[in-house]
């Protein structure tokens, strides 16, 4: 899960790591209020999307009068910004930060993630801030700076100096940079964090340190336990059909293929997504229904699928284990005698009493086609999809 | 001899009277797997499907001489019931639950750190299907009866296409030595690394079977591993070709976050160190027969 910005800071926040002063608005007026309230002559203006690399999409307005926050707040609000991390449909700014301007001497790159090969905490740090992590690996490789922290003990204070240190920073900002970096750590590990990224970490005019951009994600597995995190979660910031689906106990992504698909399991979804390219199709989506593929689940999936303008030709592939192809047959017919669906429809059945399934489906009044392999399946599924095209 | 599981083993399993414990319970005890017991802490003492339960692993290996677990724990619970079997001194874990916080499976990762190599219980999952050494034994969810006997090694984070391909080879009359689903996790107990080594080890196994995924560094680093060490036939699969970056496919690990974890840049990978490489899913068990020709 991602939370914005503002939040993020809040939480580093009481980790002891300094951020510059900021509020946040909904309106113009609102904007200028917090303008106002922060005093100063010199404020930046900042639309809160779950997304990095805003400045470069407009998305950071630096002002220099009231006026200019409210003209600003103006241009942001429900304005939909598309950065390289939103996608081409971008996402809709509904709320702005507005903060002090900072005196930037110089800015760092500072990140805190999971290390899947090491199985640890890293911390990478670079001298090159501003840029994304990836614009430095590419440019500027030697600044990039990379701590495993040791999961027993936790990060230790001379890590984080270590990282001061090469960071070239001045003696008067060592301790205070350690400090932050330790603050983020901490941040990390407390809200069961997969991510912390502060870009760019500044070093002040007058030698303090400072985060002016963070981003936070967290572990879904964990959220459980984080409820004060977990209430952060702002769904005008998550793709509508993935949020519906999640709140449902289905695992989907949209794709922009037209073969809408139905399957148990991520890798075999996965696999059957590879399967209708190779036949020359394009899946419209991934979908896992899991283990349990209960009519009620079937419904669910339908609603999803078939309600979706781009699916043409809907496919259904289960291997069934526990979960016997009598119940699976059984849930699809009693599913599709609840919804009905518009679409032509593959289904191959597989695994425990497939036979039994099979001749469920048969005798039932549902039209579907049979298929009994994943290829036969993913090609059947791009045969009805000419038909249709031909018709 | 299969790897991790075999005839001779001897089962418990942690969550043993919960619903999902107690119906696959059954199932493996149907498949003919020894289940010496199950640990539920506070039902010490009663019995569950004629089968003793108790307090504490420590205990139910005590009195049962048991060396292998299943867990059907609930998430929030399950790190540190296999610290708990790591202790006890059990051998093979099989974590079946899916959604453990990574943040406990590193504590868990680091906790196994304190045994010796020798005595180092090796944790297969979380979140999957389990092992099955077909006709010896089943630890775990799979359906049974689609495994047939045999020598192929199969290494695979997905449960479902794990069994699309087990079932692939038996309609071609190919066997399975042992069948590891190491889950889809972004941190696993064990790695494809860990089992390649193992097969290598073990008689029984004539070929290696991966089937990996999107996400992550592990299968680049068992393409290494096969290169230098493995001197039986690889074959491997990586599902998600079409899968875009950046997107979590379902599984927690199955997420493309930096250069080398998509499907095109493993099977690169893999190529290149000699890995033969299964185009497609719907010809996993073709490419399994077509190496084991050349034997």
């Amino acid at each position: 899960m991602n939370i914005h910005e503002y939040q993020a800071k809040e939480i580093l926040a009481k980790f002891g790591v300094a951020t510059p002063k900021g509020g946040i608005a909904y309106s113009p007026e609102n904007a200028k209020d917090r303008a106002t309230e922060l005093g100063g002559d010199m404020w930046v203006v900042k639309a809160q999307i779950h997304s990095g690399a805003r400045g470069k999409a407009g998305g950071i307005i630096v002002c220099k009068s009231h006026k200019e926050v409210s003209d600003a707040a103006n241009t942001l609000l429900g304005k939909t910004l598309v950065t390289n991390q939103t996608g081409p449909e971008g996402l809709t700014v509904q709320r702005i930060y507005i903060e002090e301007a900072s005196d930037i001497k110089k800015e760092y790159y500072l990140g805190l993630v999971f290390d899947r090969s090491t199985e640890s905490i890293m911390v990478v740090a670079s001298s090159e801030g501003g840029m994304s992590i990836e614009e430095i690996a590419k440019d500027k490789p030697e600044s990039i700076i990379r701590v495993k922290i040791e999961a027993a003990v936790g990060m230790q204070s001379f890590q984080a100096r270590e990282i001061a240190f090469a960071l070239g920073l001045e003696a008067k900002a060592i301790s205070r940079c350690a400090a932050a970096i330790l603050g983020c750590y901490k941040a990390f590990t407390n809200s069961d964090a997969t991510m912390v990224e502060i870009n760019p970490l500044v070093l002040t005019g007058d030698d303090h340190i400072l985060a002016v951009d963070c981003k936070m994600s967290f572990d879904d597995n964990a959220l459980y336990r984080i409820p004060h995190i977990a209430e952060l979660r702002d769904k005008t910031q998550e793709d509508s059909k993935e949020t519906y689906a999640h709140d449902r106990g289905l695992n989907y992504i949209a794709l922009d293929g037209d073969i809408g698909n139905i399957i148990n399991g991520a890798g075999l979804a996965m696999a059957s997504m590879d399967m209708i390219q190779l036949a020359g199709g394009k899946p419209a989506n991934f979908l896992d229904v899991g283990g349990g593929a209960t009519p009620e689940k079937f419904v669910k999936a339908f609603k999803l699928i078939s309600g979706d303008p781009k699916v043409k030709v809907i496919l259904i592939n289960i291997f069934a284990g526990i979960n016997r192809c009598d119940w699976v047959a059984q849930g699809i017919v009693d599913a599709l005698g609840q919804i009905t669906i518009e679409q032509p429809l593959v289904i191959r059945l597989a695994g425990t009493n497939v036979d039994e399934g099979m001749k469920i489906l048969k005798d039932s009044k549902i039209n579907y086609i049979e298929a009994s392999t994943l290829e036969e399946a993913a090609n059947k599924a791009v045969e009805a999809l000419k038909d249709l095209e031909n018709k | 001899m299969a790897i991790l599981i075999n005839k001779k083993s001897k089962i418990i399993i942690q969550g043993f009277t919960g619903k999902i414990g107690s119906f696959h319970a059954e199932e493996m005890i149907a498949y003919g797997t020894n289940v010496v017991g199950g640990v539920t802490p506070g039902k010490g003492g009663q019995t569950h499907l004629e089968r003793p339960v108790f307090n504490t692993v420590k205990e139910a290996v005590k009195a049962t001489g048991a060396d292998c677990s299943i867990l059907f724990v609930p998430p929030a619970f399950a790190a540190d019931s296999a610290m708990e079997a790591a202790d006890a001194g059990i051998k093979t874990l099989v974590a079946i639950t899916d959604g453990i916080p990574a943040h406990d499976m590193i504590k868990v990762k680091r906790y196994m750190r304190r045994y010796k190599n020798e005595e180092r219980m090796t944790m297969v999952g979380p979140n999957c299907a389990g092992v099955i050494s077909p006709g010896q034994c089943m630890l775990g969810i799979m359906p049974g009866h689609i495994y047939k006997e045999g020598n192929i090694g199969v290494i695979g984070r997905s449960g479902t296409l794990g069994y699309e391909a087990a079932e692939q080879m038996k309609n071609l009359g190919i066997g399975i030595s042992t069948s590891v689903g190491i889950g889809g996790d972004p941190i696993n107990g064990s790695s494809f690394k860990d089992h390649l080594a193992k097969f290598e080890q073990d008689d029984d196994t004539k070929v290696i079977l991966m089937i990996g995924e999107i996400g992550g560094p592990q299968e680049a680093e068992a393409a290494e591993y096969a290169k230098k060490h493995v001197s039986k036939p690889v074959i491997a699969y990586i599902a998600g070709l079409t899968a875009p970056e950046g997107k979590r496919m379902g599984h927690a690990g199955a997420i493309v976050s930096s250069k080398g974890e998509s499907a095109a840049d493993k099977v690169e990978i893999l190529e290149a160190a000699g890995i033969t490489i299964a185009k497609n899913p719907s010809v996993i068990g073709d490419t399994v027969a077509a190496v084991l020709k050349t034997l």
